[in-house]
């Protein structure tokens, strides 16, 4: 298995280096076009949020896997995750009435120790709960063979990726041998009802390119995905998420190995859609670190953007109504998200 | 040789062809744009159908737009290189069924 660029010591380990990189010269002589003109250029600058309705939750970077284009550079040798006091600020914050849905995410955030007594405490505050979980993990040791029934006893919403129908593409992607295993454990879903027409479980499914390309027709992928998984494994499903892989920690190292960071950007560039911008995931979702600082997004997390001061960057100090005036801070991985139609953890949102 | 013919970058520029004459260029985008809506053939479909043209006629641009756009919308690499088969079949068959030709003129000429 791989190592995390953390655990590699590579530069792009460094959020700062990444920010560098998407905005001056260490690959392309001159920079890009800023994305805080682009918004200008619509009036939505600066961007404000439209409320506070998902709260993302990032129970740790730990991870079973290590795959090529992760945004958090997770893996088994992350040790970074959330401890039950900082669960506790999350829970105190999410009382708020605004916050309808929770969105726990990692890694692997079933790996947390106290994830199942963090769901059970955030299911207690009557929340919409989503869990990001990788597949692979249910299968990965004896104690997450039970996962599909702790989902469904909760009533869990589960968000899975499988970038392909195909061992090759999503094996290339996630590591050797995954996509059996997702295989299986999207059987394992679907046996305790999840995906099943009537059962009120949901699985959605998440797609991104293997590679440097945009994501095509969320809802031409979602009727293939339809077929293919049904007619070879009878897996079955709800929604399939068509997201945009962000130009930031792996995948911008990718890019830029393998030559293909400046048309890549171009590309986001170019494919700019205003209606995607107004729609973006940041003005209604607050993302949480581990460490209990909050950010306007994960991809922010990741590059250790903070929301803006003065409006309570810890949790320590959250105030529902300061963030809910807050200006969202933006670089130029956010023409991820506004590129052709529009991508976020919810899919396309053109 | 450093210059060739075909740069990449020109690929990008293919609108600039309505600087010369706009009414057509204009014509042609159109119904470029058109031909490739979803229609009676997915987009998809008509993707894989442009990139098995692309290596019929060996354009290098549409080579590497059509090889973006088939991924896109979302074909894989097996069917990719099948298309790339069928048009590889036509060429070759266009070929080999002027031996019939050959086969008659021959006849023609042979004792």
């Amino acid at each position: 298995m791989t190592k995390s660029l953390k655990a590699k010591g590579h530069d792009l380990a460094d959020s700062f280096i990444q920010l560098e990189v998407l905005n001056k010269k260490q690959v392309k002589d001159e920079a890009f076009e800023k994305f805080e003109n682009k918004l200008d250029g619509i009036n939505l600058f600066p961007l404000k949020p439209t409320g506070i309705e998902i709260f993302q939750i990032n129970v740790g970077k730990m991870c079973n896997q290590v795959c090529k284009h992760c945004h958090v550079d997770a893996g088994p040798d992350r040790k970074e995750i959330m401890t039950r006091e900082t669960m506790q600020l999350c829970l105190d914050a999410m009382d708020h009435p605004v916050i309808t849905t929770v969105d726990l995410t990692g890694g692997a955030p079933e790996m947390n120790p106290d994830f199942r007594w963090f769901v059970e405490e955030i299911k207690k505050r009557g929340k919409h709960i989503i869990v990001r979980c990788n597949l692979t993990i249910i299968l990965a040791n004896k104690k997450y063979h039970d996962l599909p029934e702790f989902f469904k006893k909760h009533q869990i919403e589960v968000v899975s990726s499988l970038p392909y129908y195909s061992a090759s593409r999503t094996d290339n992607q996630r590591g050797d041998g995954v996509f059996e295993k997702s295989i299986k454990a999207l059987q394992m879903l679907n046996d305790v009802g999840y995906g099943r027409e009537g059962s009120g479980l949901t699985l959605n499914l998440v797609y991104n390119p293997s590679g440097a390309f945009l994501p095509g027709d969320q809802q031409s992928l979602e009727a293939d995905f339809k077929r293919q998984l049904k007619r070879k494994y009878g897996i079955e499903f709800n929604m399939l998420f068509a997201i945009t892989n962000m130009p930031i920690s792996r995948f911008l190292e990718y890019l830029i190995e393998s030559g293909n960071y400046e048309s890549y950007m171009e590309k986001l560039i170019e494919a700019f859609n205003p209606g995607a911008a107004e729609g973006v995931m940041c003005r209604n979702t607050l993302s949480i670190g581990w460490d209990g600082y909050i950010y306007d997004c994960d991809f922010n997390q990741m590059l250790e953007l903070k929301v803006q001061k003065n409006c309570g960057q810890h949790l320590k100090d959250f105030d529902a109504e300061k963030l809910l005036d807050r200006n969202i801070i933006l670089n130029q991985h956010c023409y991820g998200c506004t590129a052709g139609s529009g991508s976020s953890c919810g899919g396309t949102t053109a | 040789m450093e210059k060739t013919y075909y740069n990449p970058e020109d690929l990008k520029k293919f609108g600039n062809i309505s600087e010369f004459q706009p009414e057509l260029a204009k014509k042609f985008f159109d119904w470029y744009g058109a031909v490739f809506e979803e229609g009676a053939l997915t987009k998809r479909e008509k993707s894989l159908i442009a990139l098995a043209v692309a290596h019929a006629i060996q354009c290098p641009y549409c080579i590497d737009a059509y090889t973006s756009d088939s991924l896109e919308k979302g074909a894989d690499e097996e069917q990719m290189m099948e298309a790339i088969h069928v048009a590889g079949a036509i060429r070759g068959g266009a070929s080999l069924v002027h031996g019939v030709q050959m086969m008659n003129k021959a006849k023609d000429l042979m004792m």
